[in-house]
């Protein structure tokens, strides 16, 4: 038997266990509780209640949906309305008021319909298991094995072989056609694309959104500047944000005496004056959480920190790589120029990343 | 309270008595004692005087008696030489100076000082190296900016602030419990003092490569943007999605589960 | 009734006999449409079989409705958006009505969706809906898959369902994101280089994957359009037919029910389609609807006029992803930042494990449960009826300390927040999470085991000695107890009916099983004690006689004096011994 048919399945038994002697269910099946009727249905004032409250719910909805309509043509759309802590769009309140109130009490209309005056009494169905009947499989393998023998294919094996090599084969092409999705990131591509920027010797540090030069003298101890390489207007669109996720860069002041600059950075800086990367190395977000007294740069995405009068290395967080430094120098005007372009790849890592360049804690 | 009384006659007692004592007086104290008010005399040299008074007071034993900075010890305070006015003004009317205790972020209360008062200290700290002068109106009053100009100050905003600060200005969190504090009421002043200056852990966006009129497009930006009806309804709190998804779990979720309690409760019955 | 129906040509008439009783005005109406439709499509013989099936009724039954009902108003909504949306990345100059954005760069996808915010009337209410539905969709599925998982509804047949519901959540997820991305705003732009650094860290194939999904590098010209394709098409395709395939295997199985009286394996008691579940569901899919619309009127939702448009050199403090993906945020945050330098290479394990490989853990265990629950037990019969969450204690438990898991990733994901709002510093907070989302389970699954078993300890009270009565009874030595009430055939029947699993002993020899089959068999049976030992077992039918009939010993059956143990003994719930079955044998080894 399966268990459907030992605890009392089926049409027959309603539920009195078969099985009164099995220990391992003590108590037998009383039965479906005997059905108590509600208020509405014995007392006709309170079902005549209970239909006027549903008939008014269901009123309601008509005016909720007129005042709608009129408020769409007759309420300015950048009307404003102020009460209590709502300071917001006159429109987009009463729209979602009256909507919504329209379609809640349709919801609770039938509702209130179907708890208090639906008959209420409950049915009972029986289940049937999931498996199918041996009828119903004896047939059907049956008829499998009679059309098998009808195709041949079990006599002449390379009808089904051959087949079955096509359709695996043919489904090739719809696999290379997705081959262009994207541009194929060979060594050669990678070192004209992510690894680079557009930053050279020679480009002028310009400040972000306004483009002015930076002057040397004007930076103060404490600073922070938010900048790009002056020649990023010569992009524009897609190329233009392209270039700006890899190029951007933040400069920061610091009193020399107070920081670690090792000596192959010797001529990264100008007095003080430093100059990195604003993409994080963890996943990309630009970063300009700069704290003026610790000299910590905090990515305000996942908290990966960085030490700015160490070279960048990491401190804190998930990112395992220093931020690159970008070697700059002054021009003849004393505006801020890059000695040269970055050294490592800005940014996020990626398999082919050669990350031995990188600076780590100790270096020198 | 058994714990207590049965502990009564415990020899360390009466000391713990005598300390919770001590404390409850000086918390009451502090509640009520009343604030020194003093008049400041006109002219530069009396607003001197009368500065290195007040700050002789309230500054000196973490600064230094003449602003020259503690850098050791229990109790510490940056040299105030070379901080300028401006410093001073934002930081003692906003009531960050002084610190309560010391801390890693001095936070925003209500000032002790009067504007006068606050005004002498900044004469006096600025006497003692130049820096930042508090600004005039027209240098951080955004009146007459255009639209366009606004729309600017708005990209400033979201290159350099919007980072410590978040979108809305309702601001965000630093390394090792300290934070940006929120924009949100903050005057035009101080807006533009706290750019100038970079107080605590903010850096210092000086007017040489920020420019006064970014600052007042910066300004001007703020202003509006948080004179903003919020076009969508409530604002749960501009802090984002984080926000959001809690509101979604407990209004939608919370509500629509009481809805379902109801639809399938078995209801009063008759008998 | 209906004229006489032509025949076929075999004789059949197509028509129904008019029956020889009083028609209802239904019928007499629909007579003529719904005669023309069966004719061609045989409408009675498809409406046959479920036109009285019946549901049961609980609330918990509707979670996976409010699921249902917000795909439905994302589809409608979403709709509404696709009229306005523009899915392109070509940069334009804002000259809209919003002004503090005025002469701007900017994509038309962020452009659009401006428009569709100010200009349109309407639009914004229809676009708060989509987003908040979005966030629901999500949170009632999570919800809704709780409630399979600490039923034990995803016992055979149910195994196919619960995969299938698997699929929807993990499909889901993806879904919300590609929406949320589209209007190309500051906040989900970040949100897209957070994914497109995730992508590129994965060994070997990253920059593969990366430049293939975006068409170059980040951020190219293809994203939004290549999203909004997969948000508007694909995914919402895969996601109608899984929810078909979900709704069709309920119809087939049946519903599950809570035990109870009157309510067995082999049926299943409620309402009928029509007319009372059908009001009832219809009823709460405009009161999901109408809830929907109230948040989209009231509730500001992702503002991206604040956000500004996407900028790689902007970003805002207190960038999150949508509530659903905030356990991989938590966990990208609280990794420690290991990377590997072989030769020429990076291997990012800091990025590639908390974002797929907490993911692909999620996901596959939720799918692989039903499986391992059904290795352990052995159980091959078909269930029907539910199990209450501490009658399975050790299941309720890895599912609490599943949740607080995920919770303390997801509380990781907002720890910047954590720190400003509560004043702790950032640091510690990503500390602790480190710690915590190891120890955190570990001590949930315990705490919860115990709990449950506590609640069974207490069903068994009530069984052997009754309800308590709130009478207090002072018997002649002067101590007081309580008088219990014996709980109602209907209560105890419902507190019995569970299938019981039971732990196995070792096999103590090896019979003809072969050496592998021989150790998996003793791990298998290891496996049950860890799952089975501790939980109670029911009370037998001697127990519980011997129980009621100690009862009416002393005293009255019916709880004058109904319990005679006085306070000491009763207290420990242990009364049991006086019996002689005692506790030991609750716990018996076979």
């Amino acid at each position: 038997m399966t268990d459907l048919e030992h605890r009392g399945a089926g049409p027959g038994g309603h539920g009195e266990l078969a099985t009164t002697d099995d220990p391992r269910y003590p108590v037998p099946d009383p039965g479906d509780p005997e059905h108590l009727p509600r208020l509405t249905d014995v007392d006709e004032a309170a079902a005549d209640r209970a239909t006027r409250q549903v008939a008014i719910m269901f009123g309601l909805v008509p005016i909720l949906a007129l005042i709608f309509v009129v408020t769409y043509f007759a309420v300015p759309k950048d009307d404003y309305i102020d009460f209590g802590p709502m300071h917001t769009n006159t429109q987009n309140l009463v729209f979602g008021l009256t909507l919504g109130l329209a379609l809640l009490l349709i919801g609770l209309g039938a509702i209130q319909w179907a708890r208090q005056l639906m008959d209420d009494e409950e049915k009972i169905e029986y289940r049937h298991g999931a498996v199918s009947d041996e009828e119903d499989r004896t047939y059907v393998l049956d008829e499998l094995d009679k059309g098998i023998a009808e195709s041949k294919v079990t006599r002449r094996k390379v009808l089904g072989r051959s087949l079955l090599g096509a359709l695996g084969l043919v489904a090739l092409p719809g696999v290379v056609l997705l081959a262009d999705l994207g541009p194929w990131p060979t060594r050669k591509w990678i070192s004209g694309t992510i690894a680079t920027t557009i930053w050279e010797e020679g480009i002028r540090l310009v400040n972000d959104v306004t483009y002015v030069p930076i002057r040397a003298e004007q930076v103060q101890i404490g600073q922070l500047i938010n900048a790009q390489p002056e020649n990023l207007q010569e992009y524009h669109g897609t190329e233009f944000l392209q270039e700006k996720a890899k190029a951007s860069i933040i400069v920061v002041r610091m009193n020399p005496n107070t920081i670690k600059i090792p000596d192959s950075r010797k001529d990264w800086h100008v007095g003080g004056i430093l100059c990195y990367s604003k993409i994080c190395t963890h996943v990309g977000c630009p970063i300009s959480l700069w704290e003026q007294q610790t000299h910590h740069l905090l990515c305000p995405c996942h908290q990966s920190t960085f030490d700015l009068g160490d070279s960048g290395v990491v401190v804190f967080g998930p990112a395992a790589r220093s931020l690159p430094q970008l070697p700059i120098t002054v021009d003849a005007e004393g505006y801020l120029v890059a000695r040269d372009g970055f050294s490592v790849p800005t940014g996020p890592s990626y398999f082919e990343r050669d990350s031995r360049n990188d600076f780590q804690e100790g270096d020198n | 309270m058994r714990f207590l009384t049965a502990r009564r006659r415990h020899p360390a007692a009466k000391a713990l008595l005598l300390v919770f004592a001590l404390l409850v007086m000086g918390a009451l104290y502090s509640a009520l004692a009343p604030s020194s008010k003093s008049a400041a005399d006109t002219g530069t040299s009396q607003q001197v005087a009368e500065g290195k008074k007040l700050f002789a007071v309230s500054c000196a034993s973490c600064h230094g008696m003449n602003g020259e900075g503690q850098v050791s010890g229990s109790i510490q305070g940056p040299p105030l030489t070379g901080v300028g006015a401006a410093a001073v003004e934002f930081q003692v009317a906003t009531g960050r100076m002084p610190m309560a205790h010391p801390g890693a972020q001095a936070a925003v209360k209500p000032s002790e000082f009067s504007e006068d008062e606050v005004l002498a200290l900044a004469a006096y700290v600025a006497s003692l190296g130049p820096g930042p002068a508090i600004p005039e109106p027209e240098q951080y009053d955004p009146a007459g900016l255009s639209e366009e100009e606004i729309a600017r100050g708005g990209e400033l905003f979201r290159t350099n602030c919007s980072a410590c600060h978040n979108f809305e200005g309702a601001g965000g969190a630093l390394p090792n419990g300290k934070y940006a504090p929120s924009l949100i009421g903050v005057s035009n002043l101080h807006l533009y003092e706290a750019m100038v200056t970079g107080p605590q852990q903010m850096p210092v966006f000086s007017n040489g490569v920020l420019t006064i009129d970014d600052k007042r497009a910066i300004i001007g930006y703020l202003n509006e943007l948080h004179e903003q009806p919020n076009r969508g309804g409530l604002a749960l709190g501009g802090l984002g999605p984080v926000a959001e998804g809690l509101w979604a779990w407990v209004v939608g979720i919370g509500v629509l589960i009481l809805f379902a309690i109801w639809i399938a409760a078995k209801g009063v019955k008759a008998r | 009734m209906a004229k006489p129906a032509p025949t076929t040509s075999d004789g059949r008439s197509v028509a129904a006999e008019t029956p020889p009783k009083q028609l209802g005005p239904v019928f007499k109406a629909a007579a003529g449409p719904a005669v023309w439709a069966d004719e061609r499509i045989g409408v009675a013989k498809l409406s046959r079989p479920f036109i009285r099936k019946v549901f049961p009724d609980h609330w918990s039954f509707l979670l996976g409705e409010i699921a249902l009902y917000s795909f439905i108003i994302l589809l409608l909504t979403g709709v509404f958006l696709t009229l306005w949306f523009k899915p392109s990345m070509a940069e334009i100059e804002y000259e809209g009505t919003y002004q503090l954005l005025r002469g701007l760069q900017m994509s038309e996808a962020f452009e659009s969706t401006l428009a569709i915010s100010f200009d349109i009337r309407g639009g914004l209410l229809i676009r708060q809906m989509h987003h908040w539905a979005a966030m629901l969709f999500l949170a009632a599925m999570l919800a809704h898959s709780l409630r399979i998982f600490f039923t034990g509804a995803f016992r055979k047949p149910r195994e196919v369902n619960w995969l299938i519901g698997v699929g929807l959540l993990s499909i889901g997820l993806v879904e919300g994101f590609a929406g949320y991305s589209l209007p190309d705003d500051l906040l989900s732009g970040t949100g897209l280089r957070f994914v497109d650094g995730l992508i590129r860290s994965i060994p070997i194939i990253g920059t593969w994957a990366e430049m293939f999904m975006f068409g170059g590098e980040f951020p190219g010209s293809l994203i939004v359009a290549r999203l909004y394709m997969a948000h508007i098409l694909l995914i919402p395709a895969v996601l109608l037919g899984l929810i078909a395939a979900h709704l069709a295997l309920v119809v087939y199985h049946k519903h599950t029910q809570y035990p109870g009286p009157g309510r067995n394996e082999g049926n299943v008691v409620g309402y009928p389609v029509f007319p009372v579940y059908m009001a009832k569901a219809g009823g709460f899919f405009f009161i999901v609807f109408g809830v929907i619309t109230l948040m989209g009127g009231l509730m500001q939702i992702n503002p991206l006029w604040t956000y500004g448009p996407y900028n790689p050199a902007q970003v805002t403090a207190g960038s999150q992803p949508d509530w659903y993906m905030g356990f991989v945020e938590g966990a990208i945050r609280i990794m420690p930042n290991w990377e590997t330098n072989l030769a020429n290479t990076t291997w990012s394990w800091n990025v590639a494990i908390p974002g797929f490989g907490l993911m692909g853990a999620m996901f596959g265990l939720m799918a692989v449960y039903p499986f391992i629950e059904r290795w352990v037990t052995g159980d091959n019969t078909e269930h029907h009826v539910l199990e209450r969450p501490r009658n399975n204690p050790t299941r309720t438990a890895f599912g609490v300390a599943a949740m607080t898991c995920y919770g303390l990733f997801w509380i990781g994901g907002g720890n910047d927040l954590v720190a400003t709002q509560f004043h702790v510093s950032l640091n510690s907070v990503t500390y602790f999470l480190r710690v915590m989302v190891f120890v955190g389970p570990v001590i949930a699954f315990i705490v919860t085991k115990r709990i449950c078993i506590g609640l069974q300890r207490s069903d068994e009270e009530r069984l052997l000695h009754g309800a308590e009565s709130a009478i207090i009874v002072r018997d002649p030595s002067g101590s007081y107890s309580e008088a219990h009430v014996p709980i109602g055939q209907e209560e105890a029947y419902s507190l019995t009916q569970h299938k019981e699993m039971l732990p196995l002993a070792p096999l103590t020899e090896q019979g003809d099983l072969t050496d592998r089959k021989f150790k998996a068999e003793q791990r298998r049976r290891k496996a049950t004690r860890f799952y089975f030992l501790d939980a109670l077992r029911k009370p037998t039918r001697a127990e519980l006689e011997a129980a009621a009939h100690h009862h009416d010993d002393h005293g009255d059956g019916d709880g004058h004096d109904g319990d005679g143990h006085g306070g000491n003994r009763h207290g420990n719930g242990h009364g049991t011994k006086e019996i002689g079955a005692g506790t030991g044998a609750r716990r018996a080894q076979e």
